[in-house]
This record gives structure tokens, C-alpha cells and sequence, in this order.
């Protein structure tokens, strides 16, 4: 008893620490996503959350007052609609593009599935997580919006993370550079995969691209869809450098599309539908059909000149109806293109970060200028005849 | 003058009130996680790990100081989405060890508070490394110098809040 007095303190520090070890390797060893939240970091969140909520909404409801009332009163809201349209209309255009065309055509024949980003939620940014070693984010949507783990975050520059946790309203967000992360990537001209992942130093690398490969700086990363998280062809950001890793692959640094040290508002994608391109032909597309559209056209001659003339190899416009593609529906013709995935479709979300459902939003699965070049070759071999 | 060995008689012991004890945690963990969302260079701060070294330099009791320290890691760990217990362990230790040599030196003067500052935010960050790397498996990459300005930095700003909390501490 006179020793248990005598080191009173340090049994209690022994004790205390070996219950946190324990806890710790408790933790550790049952890691896996279908674990229930404990309820220390329920109760740790709702006890910081609603103060960040609150300051959040006092801050941006006295800028909100400011700017749109007291400064440039209805200017502002006139430069976010002119801007909302040029991007519409920058979408419109890609959407437009007659190799995404193609690339759904090709896409059909092999029957590949595309996804589409069918609905997003906007959410906006209160909280991190505090510390340098875990680079998250809390959000002011939760449970009670409809989010759920591992639903994908996005801005309309580029991917930002996962969702974790979600708690009743609230919800934790993995961000692209922290350790933990991963994201399935590809890039976009040479079609390399690779695995996202950011580093201890608040870097983001693209991991195990082998070393005899070349890549060069400045090329776009965008995700491969491999992660089951982010659907294809959003863009993740650009390659910064390249330098000979360890083992057998390259050491590949990333900056993000998106700035991860200043986000506001996000967008959480809530719905992710899949189905197969349609292409406009009743039978097989031939191969030669599709060759045949890649021909220069020859323009039909003059009346005066056609009693003599011989008819030139068929425009690409006016090849045979049954390998013309259908027309995109109007459902797809809201999408992008691969340029244009790098943008969400979305509108801008709400200062107030009220929920906003948005209209279908369609992922190219391929760059399109990337699968334009070395398709057709495959395609004539398989197309039956 | 600063940092001499004082007779048990001659240190004084301070105490908190529940409300102080309980909102001043809290507020350090709420402004942790906020503040480096406006200011990015906050996030080299560790303000729940000054409050800690305060409240156990205060109060003067390694029973106290550990369980605050605990209680304040915990929390502040719950935030992140690493396992429970990082921030619980160091700052446990730091609380521990605060609060016992608080017993020995006398920590009132700006000089000595610094000094212990930069010694526990030390003792912290090699615990934290330790348990990190050894239990959980995360890599740490921060270099000497990032430790060192993070360290003064701490230093200096621990130096202020103990200056705030010397308004809030009543004499037991």
C-alpha cells in the first residue's frame, strides 16, 4: 500500500497510456468501412461542428449582405449568370464534338457502359480536422441530406476527396492528399494508369507507372473510374514532375486541378447512373462504314459538270444511314466531353449551401482526341462483316 | 532567475473553474480545426497542446495533468480520421510531465514558459512520431527545420496563452 501511494501518479500515467495503446491496437486491427462511428468522435464533432456551422453562416451571410446589397448592388449576380452562360455554352460546344461521336461508337461496339453524374449536392466547407497529419475536411451536410461513405467530392476545378464518416449533419472528407488516400488515375494522352496518392508532406503522387515509360510535365491526370468512387475522366490536375522512383516505377508529382488549402464550397456527387452507349445504327456498324467517315469528302460537281463526271468516293456525311451514329439523346446532350468533364455541369453552388440537385452531367469515359487515334485499326479486325 | 530550483512552500498551485475547464479546451480544439481553413499557416500551431502545458503547469499535479491531457488528445483526435489515441498518448505524456516539473521550476516567468514550451512541444511531436510510425504505420516526413520553426513558433504564441490564462486561474 505505502508504494502504491508512494507511485500513485505513476501507476495512473501507466495505466491511462496502456488503455489508449490498447485502445489504439484495438482500433488498428478492426479497421474496415462497415465499423459503426464510435461514440467519442460522434460526440467530439457535435460538440465543434454546430460552432463552425454557426461562424460559417454569420460569415458568409455578412459578405452576402455586403456584396450583394451595400456593393456593386446586382452587378455581381449579373457577372455569375454571364459566366454560368459562357460555361454553358463552352459545354454545348464540346457536347458538340464529332469525335465524342466516334468515341461512343466505338464504345457501343465493345459494349462498355458509361456513367454519368446523374445528381450532386452542394455543401459547403466549416471545419478541418486540426492536424497536419490528417488532411480532411468537414462539410455541413450529413446523414440527413442523403450522403453516404464514399460518395466523391468534387469542385468545378477538379476532384477533391471522399466522403469518410457521416454523422447526423455533417460529414468528414478525405481530401486527395492525404496518406490514406487513393484514387484511381489515368493519364490523359499517353492512357498510363496509375494510383493517386498523396504523400506525408501534403503532396498528391501518382504512384506505380512503371519507369520505362514517358511522361511528361504538364500533362493532364484524370481519374480511370478503377476506384469504384470517382467515375471516369474527371480531371484530378497536372503533372509537375517526373523523376526516376524507387524500385521499378516513377516518382510522379501531381498538383491538384483543385486548390485543397482554400475550399469553400463543394460538390458531393449523390448519384452515379450507368448504361450503354446507343449507337443511332439498326445493325453492326462496318468498320469500313467508319473508316469511310474519316475520308476527306469530295464535293459533288456542279449540274453542268455531272453528265460527265464519275461519282467520287461518299462524303462522310452522306455515308450509308445504317452506320450514321444516332443523335446523342437529349438526357446525354446535357453532358461533356472529356474537356468539359474536367468542369461540373452543375450550377454554382449557393452561398448559403442549400442543396442543389443538378442536371445529368455525362462523363466521357475517354479523352476524346486519345481515342480517336489508334481504334479504328482494332475496330475493322472485329466488326463482323 | 528564471528556471531555479524553489522549495515545495514557495510554489504556488492554481486551480481552474469548471467552466474555464471545460470552454478552454474545447475553444482550443474548435480553433484548431477552424482557423487553418482561413489561414493555412495555422495548422503548424497545436493549440490544445499549449492549453494542456498551461493547465498542467497550473495546476501542478501529474493526476490532473495527465488526465487533462488525455481528455484534451482524445478530443482533439476524434477530429481526424486516424485511430483514436495519437494525440491522447503524447499529450498524456506532456500532461504528465508538465505538471511534475511545474512542481520543481518555477514557471511563471515568460522565459521559463517558453523554454518549456519548445522542451514538451518536443517530448510531443517524438511521441507522436513513435506511436505513429511504430503502432499505426503512418509516415511522418517533416524535416528538422519545419520541427524547429514549429517549435518556436509554439513557443511563442504557448508564451501569450499563458499570459490569458494567468487572468482565468484562481489561487487555491
Amino acid at each position: 500500500m505505502d508504494v502504491l501511494g508512494r507511485y500513485r501518479n505513476l501507476i495512473v500515467l501507466v495505466g491511462v497510456l496502456f488503455a489508449q495503446v490498447l485502445g489504439l491496437a484495438v482500433q488498428v486491427k478492426r479497421t474496415s468501412d462497415s465499423e459503426p462511428t464510435r461514440l467519442i468522435r460522434v460526440w467530439a464533432v457535435d460538440a465543434v461542428t454546430p460552432l463552425e456551422k454557426a461562424l460559417v453562416w454569420v460569415q458568409t451571410s455578412t459578405g452576402n449582405v455586403w456584396h450583394n446589397y451595400f456593393y456593386l448592388r446586382g452587378v455581381r449576380a449579373e457577372n455569375r449568370s454571364l459566366k454560368q452562360q459562357i460555361e454553358r455554352m463552352s459545354l454545348e460546344q464540346v457536347r458538340m464534338s464529332q469525335d465524342a461521336d466516334q468515341a461512343r461508337r466505338l464504345q457501343a461496339l465493345l459494349a462498355f457502359k458509361e456513367q454519368f453524374i446523374s445528381a450532386t449536392m452542394a455543401a459547403q466547407v466549416i471545419g478541418s480536422s486540426g492536424s497536419e497529419q490528417s488532411r480532411s475536411l468537414y462539410i455541413d451536410k450529413g446523414e440527413g441530406a442523403g450522403i453516404k461513405p464514399d460518395m466523391a467530392v468534387i469542385t468545378a476545378d477538379g476532384i477533391v476527396g471522399k466522403v469518410l464518416r457521416v454523422y447526423s449533419s455533417t460529414s468528414l472528407v478525405l481530401l486527395i492528399n492525404d496518406q490514406s488516400s487513393g484514387v484511381g488515375a489515368i493519364l490523359e494522352r499517353s492512357r498510363l494508369q496509375g494510383i493517386l496518392k498523396g504523400t506525408s508532406t501534403g503532396e498528391v503522387a501518382l504512384e506505380k507507372v512503371m519507369s520505362d515509360e514517358t511522361v511528361p510535365a504538364g500533362e493532364l491526370v484524370l481519374t480511370s473510374g478503377g476506384d469504384g468512387v470517382f467515375p471516369k475522366g474527371l480531371l484530378v490536375g497536372t503533372v509537375t514532375k517526373v523523376a526516376p522512383g524507387s524500385e521499378l516505377f516513377l516518382n510522379i508529382r501531381v498538383r491538384p486541378a483543385a486548390n485543397l488549402n482554400k475550399l469553400e464550397e463543394v460538390l458531393v456527387v449523390t448519384k452515379i447512373d450507368e448504361r450503354q452507349a446507343q449507337p443511332e445504327q439498326t445493325g453492326a456498324t462496318r468498320a469500313v462504314d467508319i473508316l469511310a467517315e474519316r475520308l476527306p469528302t469530295v464535293p459533288p460537281k456542279p449540274e453542268n459538270a455531272e453528265k460527265g463526271a464519275v461519282p467520287g468516293p461518299p462524303a462522310p456525311s452522306s455515308t450509308s444511314s445504317d452506320a450514321k451514329p444516332k443523335t446523342v439523346p437529349p438526357e446525354a446532350s446535357a453532358s461533356s466531353g472529356a474537356p468539359a468533364a474536367r468542369k461540373t455541369a452543375s450550377s454554382a453552388p449557393s452561398s448559403s449551401g442549400a442543396a442543389a440537385g443538378t442536371r445529368a452531367m455525362k462523363v466521357s469515359p475517354q479523352p476524346v482526341k486519345a481515342a480517336a487515334e489508334p481504334k479504328p485499326q482494332s475496330a475493322a479486325q472485329d466488326t463482323p462483316h | 532567475m528564471a528556471i531555479t530550483y524553489t522549495s515545495g512552500e514557495q510554489v504556488e498551485v492554481y486551480r481552474f473553474s469548471i467552466p474555464a475547464t471545460v470552454l478552454i479546451p474545447l475553444t482550443a480544439v474548435f480553433l484548431q480545426a477552424w482557423l487553418p481553413l482561413r489561414f493555412p499557416f495555422f495548422s503548424i500551431f497545436d493549440l490544445p497542446l499549449l492549453v494542456t502545458i498551461g493547465f498542467a503547469t497550473a495546476r501542478r499535479s501529474p493526476l490532473t495533468g495527465l488526465l487533462t491531457g488525455s481528455v484534451i488528445g482524445i478530443l482533439q483526435d476524434a477530429l481526424t480520421h486516424h485511430p483514436i489515441g495519437l494525440y491522447g498518448i503524447s499529450k498524456t505524456v506532456v500532461g504528465f510531465g508538465a505538471s511534475s516539473l511545474g512542481i520543481k521550476l518555477d514557471v511563471e516567468h515568460a522565459g521559463a514558459r517558453f523554454l518549456l514550451t519548445i522542451f514538451f512541444y518536443a517530448v510531443h511531436e517524438l511521441v507522436y512520431f513513435m506511436i505513429s510510425r511504430g503502432l499505426v504505420g503512418l509516415r511522418m516526413a517533416r524535416g528538422w527545420p519545419h520541427e524547429c520553426w514549429s517549435g518556436v513558433a509554439n513557443a511563442v504564441l504557448g508564451v501569450l496563452i499563458f499570459m490569458l490564462l494567468d487572468r482565468v486561474k484562481q489561487r487555491t
